[in-house]
């Protein structure tokens, strides 16, 4: 290739002023440096406020920590009068709550999902989701006021036969009070699936037509192609709204402390009352008397918050090894 | 520094015709006789007044402009185009002796296969990607799929830059070897037809010219259509060449004809470019 030559330009490179450093404050002035700083300032932000959080809760549970240490986590007794505080019950409550409600949800939500996206005529899907969006936005207290006038008196009619027939499976046996772990997690899963339809539906939607045509072009049904191609497609945005969900859980607290019978116990049947984590603080917070009892009511939201970072780390690496399993299976 | 010549920028391809069959020559049992075909796209109309007959075990391409219709052909020939709402045909189209449109839709594209212009794999390992087709036949047996999926890649030529990575995802491979993998999936299920959508308008020439060697070798196996702009090409793979214009099929001969002779005045425009 010797014998190709560049054309060298007329104008010296030097004097276009190419080879000069722009000024600070000439890439301010361009709008580069601007948003740059702004962006910067926003991404910082939410470290510093998670960081202060953490801090706070860390500092101002201290004489709860220095007084229980780790029994705080596993001791079950929960006596503000004694000055005894054990985390355990709510701890339990809010994991088993959370879990029942997305297995629950998940597939209800997945599969309107999919309706919604594959088989149901645009027009009609874009209605109905209109209609679940709005659910998304109903203040939860009003999912409570449902959980106890229309869920509990037909879990009354319900749970006896179930109880019947199943009661010799220990999460079904026990007197039923109407609150309980299952009606929580219940009303719980009627205000996350909305999340899980509308962002699975969205997923669902954007999934290229070639990765469709191409399943289609193999002889597959239009199961096959939903249920091979499109979804496994779509399965990373489809975790995203399962983890949003599952977060949302973990923390509710208003409908939860309606129909969970806010009692600090360990209970295998899923038809006992119990407590979660969130409720109690709402509950107890305004008359804790006495430092001990209010940083131990400040360690419960440190743990909640370790709760849930624990299960978003779970979920990520849940999402990763189903990642490398794929591509091994 | 050499001054070069003109000539050398422009030295002319040599084209080497797939095809060099007599005159006389009896063409084999028909693939698909197509007859008085129209197609509407709602008002539109896409094709008009189709007759032809793509001969089995043979490669023919159609070319012409974009928007000719050409592509809408090819995807009447696996019902590509009943899943766009809408649409509508008229005519008939046989496979062999049998109305393409008695077959289930299903049925039909595990026996006329097709690749599309971009290369499309699952967000699979490789070997998935081909065993796919496979696994949707339950008649199939799992014993039977990693040899099938070792056999396609082969025919696919794809078989030595990949056994050694299988199981990694098919989106780490360059894009001319996930459109090989492609022709592999569709290879997999052993189609007696195979429809090639534009392959390899998103591929570089050393790409390209794999995928039309890998034409020459599986010409035996199957019956080829592939619609291409690139008239070299069609050139190269192609045995018959259908000449396509505002949704009427102008010419269709075979390939040297249409290049060297073509019947038409339009034809002859189009391939020495005078418009396009």
């Amino acid at each position: 290739m010797s014998n190709v030559v560049l054309a060298t330009p007329e104008v010296p490179f030097e004097s276009r002023g190419l080879d000069k450093k722009q000024t600070w404050w000439e890439r301010l002035r361009k709008g580069d440096e601007v948003v740059h700083l702004i962006t910067l300032a926003g991404g910082w932000s939410i470290l510093v406020i998670t960081g202060l959080l953490v801090q706070h809760l860390w500092v101002y549970s201290r004489l709860s920590r220095h007084a229980f240490g780790w029994h705080f986590l596993v001791d079950s007794t929960w006596d503000p009068v004694n000055g005894i505080f054990g985390a355990w019950p709510f701890v339990y409550g809010t994991v088993v709550t959370s879990l029942l409600a997305l297995a629950i949800s998940i597939p209800i939500g997945l599969g309107s999902a999919i309706f919604l996206a594959e088989l149901a005529p645009r027009k009609l899907s874009n209605a109905l989701t209109f209609l679940i969006e709005l659910l998304a936005a109903v203040p939860s207290v009003i999912y409570g006021l449902i959980g106890i006038f229309l869920l509990i008196p037909v879990l009354f009619n319900v749970v006896p036969y179930v109880q019947k027939y199943f009661g010799w499976i220990p999460i079904f046996n026990g007197t039923f009070y109407g609150v309980s772990y299952f009606s929580a997690s219940i009303v719980l899963s009627i205000m996350v699936v909305p999340f899980i339809i509308s962002i699975s539906r969205e997923v669902l939607i954007s999934v290229p037509v070639s990765q469709r045509e191409a399943m289609m072009a193999l002889g597959a049904t239009k199961w096959d192609v939903t249920w091979r191609a499109v979804v496994p497609y779509a399965r990373q945005g489809i975790m995203g709204s399962i983890f949003l969900s599952l977060a949302r859980a973990l923390g509710e607290t208003m409908a939860v402390t309606m129909v969970i019978g806010n009692v600090a116990q360990v209970s295998t049947s899923l038809m006992a009352p119990g407590y979660t984590i969130a409720a109690v603080i709402a509950n107890e917070f305004t008359e804790a008397t006495g430092d001990l009892y209010l940083h131990a009511l400040i360690e419960l939201g440190l743990v909640l918050f370790v709760v849930t970072m624990i299960f978003n780390a779970l979920a990520r690496l849940l999402m990763l090894t189903m990642k490398g399993h794929e591509v091994v299976g | 520094m050499k001054p070069f010549d003109l000539s050398q920028l422009s030295r002319a391809h040599e084209v080497r015709f797939a095809s060099d069959e007599p005159a006389d020559e009896k063409l084999p049992w028909p693939q698909f006789t197509v007859a008085d075909l129209n197609f509407f796209y709602g008002p539109h109309q896409a094709l008009k007044e189709i007759n032809l007959i793509v001969p089995n075990k043979r490669v023919m391409a159609f070319i012409g402009p974009s928007g000719c219709g050409k592509t809408t052909l090819l995807r009447t020939f696996n019902r590509m185009n009943e899943t766009i709402p809408g649409t509508r045909v008229e005519g008939s189209i046989r496979l062999g002796d049998k109305d393409l449109f008695s077959f289930p839709a299903t049925r039909l594209r595990r026996v006329v296969g097709m690749v599309f212009q971009k290369p499309s794999p699952f967000p699979k390992s490789i070997f998935d990607n081909v065993a796919y087709g496979l696994r949707l036949d339950p008649s199939i047996r799992r014993n039977e799929i990693a040899d099938r999926v070792e056999k396609s890649l082969r025919r696919a030529a794809l078989w030595d830059e990949v056994k050694d990575k299988l199981h990694q995802s098919a989106n780490g491979i360059s894009g001319g070897q996930q459109q090989r993998l492609c022709i592999a999936r569709a290879l997999a299920v052993e189609p007696e037809v195979l429809l090639l959508d534009e392959p390899c308008s998103a591929l570089d020439p050393i790409s390209t010219a794999k995928i039309e060697d890998l034409l020459f070798e599986i010409k035996d196996l199957c019956t080829i259509v592939i619609v291409t702009h690139n008239m070299l090409q069609a050139a190269r793979v192609a045995d018959y060449v259908g000449f396509f214009l505002n949704g009427e099929l102008i010419e269709l001969n075979r390939a040297k004809q249409i290049f060297q002779n073509p019947e038409m005045q339009q034809t002859q425009d189009y391939i020495t470019g005078r418009f396009g």
